[in-house]
């Protein structure tokens, strides 16, 4: 690995020692060293976000170990990490069993999601039958959002709402200008809600809808 | 308008002369203007008494001053005249005629004076009243002599001499060396060490830093740094300067909640008149040193009160919490240093300046120094803001200060920290108030949230509360904490409703484990706190809802129900009358008996049948015992 930005860090993931720039993330650092670290947020076209927590590991310091989400941690120097362990597993199969019943389509989940209930024996039915909530097919990472304000530039879709009723929606004015020639959110969106809701040219859920109640 | 002062010499001649221009014998009427008694009516009260003033022809003899709030909410409107400190309560604009014309004569109207209910006794002076004298109010004491409009009375008090203190006599290095030293922790709730945190700010790379007054509060029924704020706005401005200049930050922001208009307002009166005096600006008192501040008014979430959603606001972004592996007093807004206090902490840091570090450090426990303002309320007969020493027992500032429960009835337990918090009972009474005594019982010091429950108070319900106010009031952004809370209020729902399942205390733990561990930010982290301490200190209670579907406090509507009892009852009809489902049976010497089926427990018959027959009972965890015989007359022991 070639040098550029002055000195390279070493820190030990899963026994491994490993190199990383300085700037760099863990989740970076480990992913480039071959070490797989799921999350549901991330994407290297936007900034670190730390919503989904899926990203979660223990970092060890200072003799102190703590969770930390590996996509928005910094790799330091001398630090441990330990991206498995039974209570890293607890915590990302509780997050998918709590986020299912928002995020199932039809009552399954789709894509990344469905590999991690697997892997993780997340029983992705556990609250639904008890929160008799309809599902949204969206988990919030915000990937549509971030995208949109970072990546393109339009704000044509973001966040309304607040704790347990936030929700996306597309704000029309915007979107009704730019979304036909971009469609990006379409492709990043990893339960393929805005894909399947919405034609390029009419949005399914827009801040009229949300304002309205219906969302 | 005045001459900028230019040295803190010029600021102690301005004082004397204002002093000089003041007759301390002069009797002043004051009446507290904070937010709680102008509920009561304190704009109306200060209006009649200045008209009444000028009618009595009274101008040269009496002065008259809106203060800010003195605490004891409970009593409002409150009128103290000064100097003697004689304490009316309850004061309405019928009681003014008699009060200025007494006043001017110098006795007391006795009927207005506060009544102890312990003794019966009519107290005169305010420092007297229990409810005062068990307090040791070193922040929130000037409030009642401050007219927070007017910076000359807070200059008469000595404002702004520790400022000139720190800017003539004291290096930034010195400055923090103090505070340090004197072990002065964040009001804000965590009880981090304030000189810490400004260090880590001042020792940060890059030229631009920021300070921060955090006045975003809003834990549920918390007001102390509204009600400072609002009453001492340049007590605040002074503490941000001083740690402005030790941290080397020449811009700074006040961040208000929506919901405070008065406190926005006092402070911009403060912020010009502190321009005008030249506490705010260019080469303040001559030493060189400028600052600026802004206010900057939230838009009314809960979670904008943590520190990285606050600067996110500032920046006009949403208010969200966002990572903060790099600290905000390294990267805060725009990136930049960034120091943020409460309103408290920063309130407090011209007192240490002024009376030095070892004096702040003789008032407190071993961790945890000076005083704490709480804002005592619940079911207490006492409510209002209190400020103690650290290291003072919940005992002591609930039945000292707050004189006991309402009604004799029986303490349950006292909910600290808001909804990061934890309820804590009766065992725990004789713990001392101060940061790690409170985290070691598994709740926290908070901001100054005390809010006392008694027996009817059910603890799962009360859970159940502070997670409903969660699901609204988190930012929403990081799974455990908005799904953790979504699934936490359906099974304490659930439980409150009579659905509970015994595995449900295995589940609520085990997402309360996920939620601390795995949210972003403090809000998630510590969300389930008010779930898990109830846990640990009322289970019994949990247990009785899950396996006997009863409810001990009898306060869950769907494990409870209304009954009469047949013996008690004495026919008197008021409960029949203002049952509003037409439930109540019965008629003039008829005993009274409820439908069950109509009844929609709202418990109106309970509150309204008189004390001398409490024929009205509420009943849960076993069956309702049938009415009685149609036409069954009432006994009446005392007829005859």
């Amino acid at each position: 690995m070639k040098d550029d930005m002055g000195d390279t860090i070493t820190l030990k993931i899963d026994g491994r020692e490993v190199t990383a720039r300085p700037g760099m993330t863990v989740l970076e650092a480990a992913r480039e060293a071959g070490i797989e670290i799921p999350a549901l947020c991330h994407h290297r076209k936007t900034r670190p976000y730390g919503a989904c927590r899926i990203c979660s590991v223990e970092a060890e310091k200072n003799g102190k170990t703590k969770i930390v989400a590996s996509c928005g941690y910094p790799a330091e120097p001398g630090l441990v990490v330990r991206t498995r362990s039974p209570r890293i597993d607890r915590i990302r199969r509780a997050i998918i069993e709590l986020v299912a019943p928002q995020a199932n389509t039809d009552g399954d989940l789709g894509g990344d999601l469905k590999k991690l209930a697997d892997e993780y024996g997340a029983d992705i039915h556990r609250f639904e039958a008890r929160l008799q909530a309809k599902s949204h097919r969206c988990t919030l990472c915000g990937l549509c959002v971030r995208y949109c304000d970072e990546v393109v530039g339009a704000h044509a879709i973001g966040f309304v709402g607040r704790g347990i009723d936030r929700r996306v929606v597309f704000f029309p004015e915007k979107a009704s200008k730019v979304c036909a020639n971009c469609l990006g959110c379409f492709k990043i969106c990893p339960t393929g809600k805005i894909g399947a809701e919405s034609d390029g040219t009419y949005f399914g859920f827009t801040v009229d809808d949300f304002l309205a109640g219906r969302l | 308008m005045p001459t900028r002062l230019s040295s803190p010499e010029q600021l102690e001649s301005l004082r004397k002369d204002i002093l000089s221009r003041r007759d301390s014998k002069r009797p002043i009427i004051t009446v507290c203007a904070g937010t709680g008694c102008q509920t009561y009516g304190a704009g109306d009260v200060y209006q009649d008494i200045v008209q009444e003033v000028k009618k009595q022809g009274l101008e040269t003899k009496l002065e008259v001053k809106a203060t800010g709030c003195h605490g004891f909410c409970e009593k409002g409107v409150v009128v103290v005249i000064l100097p003697e400190e004689i304490c009316y309560v309850k004061v309405t604009a019928a009681d003014v005629p008699e009060l200025v014309g007494a006043a001017a004569k110098k006795i007391l109207v006795e009927r207005l004076l506060y009544v102890d209910p312990t003794t019966g006794q009519r107290i005169a002076r305010e420092p007297d009243i229990p409810f005062y004298r068990n307090q040791t109010r070193i922040v929130f004491g000037h409030n009642k002599r401050i007219d927070p409009k007017n910076i000359e009375d807070y200059i008469a008090l000595g404002g702004y001499a520790a400022l000139g203190k720190a800017l003539s006599q004291m290096s930034p290095e010195q400055v923090l060396a103090e505070v340090k030293k004197a072990d002065l922790r964040g009001r804000g709730g965590g009880g981090f060490p304030a000189g810490k945190k400004w260090e880590e700010t001042r020792n940060a790379p890059g030229d631009i830093k920021y300070v921060i007054v955090n006045c975003d509060e809003g834990d549920p029924g918390a007001y102390m740094d509204r009600s400072l704020t609002e009453g001492n706005p340049h007590a605040v401005l002074e503490g941000l300067l001083i740690g402005a200049y030790a941290i080397g930050a020449r811009e700074g922001f006040i961040y208000v909640r929506q919901e405070y208009p008065l406190a926005c307002e006092n402070l911009n009166v403060a912020i010009k008149q502190a321009q005008e005096y030249g506490f705010l600006g260019d080469n303040i008192l001559g030493s060189g040193f400028g600052f600026t501040v802004k206010v900057h008014r939230g838009a009314g979430a809960f979670v904008s009160g943590e520190s990285s959603a606050l600067m996110s606001a500032i920046e006009g972004k949403v208010g969200e919490p966002r990572m903060k592996y790099v600290h905000t007093a390294v990267s805060g807004i725009k990136d930049r240093p960034s120091n943020l206090n409460n309103v408290e902490t920063w309130a407090t840091v011209p007192l240490i300046i002024d009376k030095g570090a070892d004096w702040f450090r003789s008032i407190g426990t071993a961790g945890s120094k000076g005083t704490k303002i709480f804002s005592l309320v619940g079911k207490v007969n006492n409510t209002g803001l209190v400020e103690i020493p650290m290291g003072m027992t919940l005992r002591e500032i609930i039945y000292g200060i707050g004189g006991g429960i309402i009604k004799g009835k029986r303490f349950k337990g006292v909910q600290t920290g808001g909804p990061s918090g934890g309820i804590l009972p009766e065992q725990c009474l004789d713990a001392p108030v101060d940061f790690d005594e409170l985290a070691k019982l598994g709740s926290m010091m908070g901001s100054g949230g005390m809010v006392v429950m008694d027996e009817e108070t059910c603890m799962v319900d009360v859970a159940r509360y502070f997670v409903n106010f969660l699901c609204e009031e988190s930012c929403g952004k990081c799974i455990p904490c908005r799904e953790g809370l979504r699934v936490l209020r359906q099974i304490l729902t659930d439980i409150c409703e009579g659905r509970g399942k015994p595995e449900d205390i295995g589940v609520i733990r085990e997402i309360a484990e996920v939620m601390a561990d795995a949210s972003l930010c403090a809000l998630g982290t510590t969300a389930a706190n008010p779930v898990l301490t109830t846990l640990r200190y009322f289970g019994n209670e949990y247990e009785a809802h899950i396996k006997d579907k009863r409810c001990p406090a009898r306060s869950c509507k769907s494990l409870t129900s209304y009954y009469i009892d047949p013996q008690k009852c004495s026919a008197c009809l008021i409960c029949r009358r203002n049952c509003p489902t037409g439930a109540v049976n019965g008629d003039k010497g008829i005993v009274h008996w409820i439908d069950q089926e109509k009844c929609s427990k709202c418990g109106v018959c309970f509150e309204v049948c008189p004390d001398r027959f409490s024929a009205v009972v509420r009943i849960s965890g076993e069956p309702v015992p049938p009415p009685p015989a149609p036409g069954t007359k009432v006994v009446r022991k005392h007829e005859g």
